[in-house]
C-alpha cells in the first residue's frame, strides 16, 4: 500500500501535469481555427465519436501551404545542427584537457563548467549582445588590434545565434564526455602505443571510441533543446534568423491563433521523438551500463 | 592521466576564457558610470542605486524568489520519490511510460512545455498567476532532481538498509535515518538545481502566469529587448554574485561533509 503511494504521487503528478497537456495541444491542433478561444470544437462531452469525427486538419494545411513554417523547421535543423557540432569541437578538447589535469585541479575545473550553468540563461544570452553590437567589444578590440578597419556585423545575424547556443550549451557538452573519458583507463591507451600506433592514432581509435557514449549524449543535450530555442534568436538573431521556437511564440502571443501553434508544435515534437527516444536509451544504458 | 599536453593547456585556457570573459564583462561595465554601455568613463554604483529604487524590479524578484522557494521544495519532494521509484521500485506496470516522462522534460523544448502547461490551465479553468508558475516550475524541476538524486542511489551500499531493516526499523525510518543522510547531498544540490531553475526560467513561466504576476527574468527580457541598460548590467552582476557565493559554499560544504564521512569511516575501521 506505502509503495503504491510512492510510485502514485509522482506518476499522476507527471501524468497530470506533462502528458496530459500534450494530449491538449494534440486535440487543440486539431481543432477550428475560427473559434480560437476556449472551448474548442469539438470537445470530449460531445462523445468520443464526434471528438473523432470532428476533427480538422485545416491547420495542418494551413502550416504546408504558407512556406515560412517549412523554412523555419529547415533553418532550426540547421541552425541546431551545426551549433551541435561546433560545440562537440569547442567542448571535447576541452573535456579531455580536464580529464588530463592533475587529480586534485579536477573538481575545481569541474566546478568552473558547471558555474556558468547555474548562472542565468537569459542574462549569460544577455551578456553577448554588448560584446557583439556594431560598437562592442569584440568589434572594439578587433578594430585595436587592427585585423579589422571597418566593424564587422555580427549581432541580428545566424552568426550571433551559432555563437549564443554554442556558449550557453557548452557545459552540457562537456560533462557527459568529461564523465566518460575520466572513467577511460588509461592502460588502454599506452597498450596502443606500444602496439605501434603513434599518439594520434591511439587517441582517434582508441579514446574516441570508449568516449563515445559522452559524445553521443552531449550531442543530445545539446542538439534537441537548441532546436526549439526561442531566446537566444530573439535577442541575439536578426529579422532573418528563422526558429521554429520563435515563431511559435510569436504566433501564440502575438497572432493569438492558438489552433496553429499548437500544430506547429505537434510538428516540433514529431521532429524532436527520435533524438529523444534515442536519447534516452542511451541514457538508460548508460545507467545500466554502471549498475 | 596526469599529463597535460601544452594542446590541453591551450584548450583549456582559451575555453574557460570563453566561459568567464562575457560575464566578467558585464560585472565590470555594471560599475561603470556612463550611461553608454560599451565606453568606459570612471567607477561608479549609480546603477547599483537606481536598481533598487526600482519598484518594478524588486516586486517581480519578489513574486521569482516566492516561485522559486516553493517549487523547488515541492520538486524535492517529488522528484526524490520519483527516484526511489526509479531505482527500488522494482517493476511495475508502466515503467517505462514513468521513466520517460522523467527524462523528456529534461530535453524537451521550453516553448512546447509552457504551451501545453497554459492550455491546461485554460481547459481546467484555473486563474493564472503564481501558484500555476509553481505548478509549472514543481512539473519540470522534479526531472532534474530525480535524474541528481537517483544516480547517488543507485551507487549507495543498500546493505546499510537493510541492515537497519534487519535491526527492527520500519521501512520509513530506514529510509529517514539511514538512507536520507547519505543522500542528503544529492538531496540538497537537487533542490538548488531546482531552485535556479525556477529563479531562471523566463519561456514556461511567460506562458503559465497571468497578469497578475510578472517574475524577475520577465521584467527582465522586458527591458533588455530594447537594448543594453547599465540597469540590467547591475542586476545581472548581484545575480552571477549570489550564484557564485552559493554554488563555492555547497562546494565546499559537501567538500567539508565528504572528509568527515572519510574521517568516521577510518576511526570505524580502527575500532574494529
Amino acid at each position: 500500500m506505502r509503495r503504491f503511494a510512492l510510485i502514485a504521487v509522482p506518476y499522476l503528478w507527471l501524468l497530470a501535469l506533462f502528458l496530459v497537456p500534450f494530449a491538449i495541444v494534440f486535440k487543440v491542433s486539431l481543432s477550428d481555427t475560427a473559434l480560437a478561444i476556449p472551448p474548442y470544437t469539438p470537445t470530449m462531452k460531445d462523445g468520443f465519436g464526434a471528438l473523432v469525427s470532428g476533427l480538422d486538419f485545416e491547420n495542418f494545411v494551413f502550416l504546408t501551404q504558407d512556406d515560412l513554417y517549412w523554412k523555419a523547421y529547415a533553418s532550426s535543423l540547421q541552425i541546431a545542427f551545426f551549433s551541435t557540432i561546433a560545440t562537440l569541437l569547442v567542448g571535447y578538447p576541452m573535456a579531455y584537457g580536464m580529464a588530463r589535469a592533475p587529480e586534485e585541479w579536477r573538481p575545481t575545473l569541474m566546478m568552473l563548467v558547471i558555474l556558468p550553468f547555474w548562472t542565468s540563461f537569459l542574462i549569460r544570452v544577455y551578456a553577448w549582445v554588448g560584446i557583439l553590437s556594431t560598437e562592442g567589444f569584440l568589434n572594439q578590440f578587433l578594430l585595436w588590434v587592427g585585423v579589422i578597419n571597418e566593424p564587422l556585423t555580427i549581432l541580428n545575424t545566424n552568426w550571433a545565434v551559432y555563437i549564443g547556443i554554442v556558449y550557453t550549451y557548452l557545459p552540457f557538452m562537456i560533462l557527459p564526455i568529461y564523465a566518460a573519458l575520466e572513467r577511460l583507463d588509461e592502460s588502454l591507451i599506452e597498450a596502443a602505443e606500444d602496439l605501434g600506433c603513434s599518439r594520434f592514432q591511439a587517441f582517434w581509435l582508441v579514446t574516441i571510441p570508449l568516449s563515445r557514449n559522452g559524445i553521443v549524449a552531449g550531442c543530445f543535450l545539446v542538439f534537441i533543446p537548441a532546436l526549439g530555442e526561442f531566446v537566444i534568436p530573439s535577442l541575439l538573431g536578426g529579422s532573418g534568423t528563422l526558429m521554429i521556437g520563435k515563431v511559435l511564440f510569436e504566433e501564440f502571443f502575438a497572432n493569438r491563433d492558438w489552433p496553429v501553434a499548437s500544430a506547429v508544435a505537434v510538428i516540433l515534437l514529431l521532429i524532436l521523438i527520435i533524438p529523444i527516444i534515442l536519447f534516452q536509451r542511451n541514457e538508460q544504458r548508460q545507467q545500466e551500463a554502471e549498475q | 592521466m596526469n599529463r597535460l599536453s601544452p594542446f590541453n593547456v591551450v584548450s583549456l585556457t582559451f575555453g574557460f576564457a570563453f566561459l568567464y570573459l562575457p560575464m566578467l564583462i558585464l560585472v565590470i561595465f555594471s560599475f561603470n558610470s556612463s550611461k553608454l554601455v560599451t565606453v568606459w568613463a570612471g567607477f561608479s554604483t549609480r546603477w547599483y542605486g537606481t536598481l533598487f529604487q526600482n519598484e518594478a524590479f524588486l516586486d517581480a524578484a519578489w513574486v521569482t524568489l516566492k516561485v522559486a522557494v516553493m517549487s523547488s521544495t515541492l520538486a524535492t519532494v517529488l522528484g526524490t520519490m520519483a527516484a526511489y521509484v526509479l531505482v527500488r521500485g522494482g517493476r511495475f506496470l508502466g515503467r517505462t511510460l514513468f521513466s520517460g516522462m522523467i527524462y523528456a522534460p529534461l530535453v524537451m523544448p521550453e516553448v512546447i512545455t509552457g504551451l501545453s502547461l497554459l492550455l491546461l490551465f485554460i481547459g481546467i479553468g484555473m486563474d493564472r498567476g503564481v501558484m500555476t508558475i509553481v505548478l509549472a516550475h514543481t512539473t519540470f524541476s522534479m526531472c532534474y532532481v530525480s535524474v541528481v538524486v537517483s544516480s547517488r542511489l543507485s551507487t549507495f551500499d543498500r546493505s546499510l538498509e537493510e541492515a537497519a531493516l534487519d535491526l527492527g526499523a520500519s521501512q520509513f525510518d530506514a529510509f529517514r535515518l539511514v538512507t536520507l543522510p547519505i543522500i542528503a547531498p544529492a538531496v540538497i544540490s537537487g533542490w538548488l538545481l531546482a531552485f535556479t531553475l525556477s529563479l531562471d526560467d523566463l519561456v514556461i513561466a511567460s506562458f503559465a502566469t497571468g497578469p497578475s504576476a510578472t517574475t524577475l527574468p520577465m521584467k527582465i527580457w522586458s527591458s533588455v529587448r530594447l537594448g543594453v541598460s547599465p540597469e540590467i548590467n547591475a542586476l545581472s552582476s548581484i545575480l552571477i554574485g549570489i550564484v557564485t557565493v552559493g554554488v563555492i559554499t555547497a562546494s565546499l560544504m559537501s567538500k567539508r561533509h565528504a572528509v568527515r564521512v572519510r574521517r568516521e569511516e577510518q576511526a570505524a575501521q580502527r575500532a574494529t
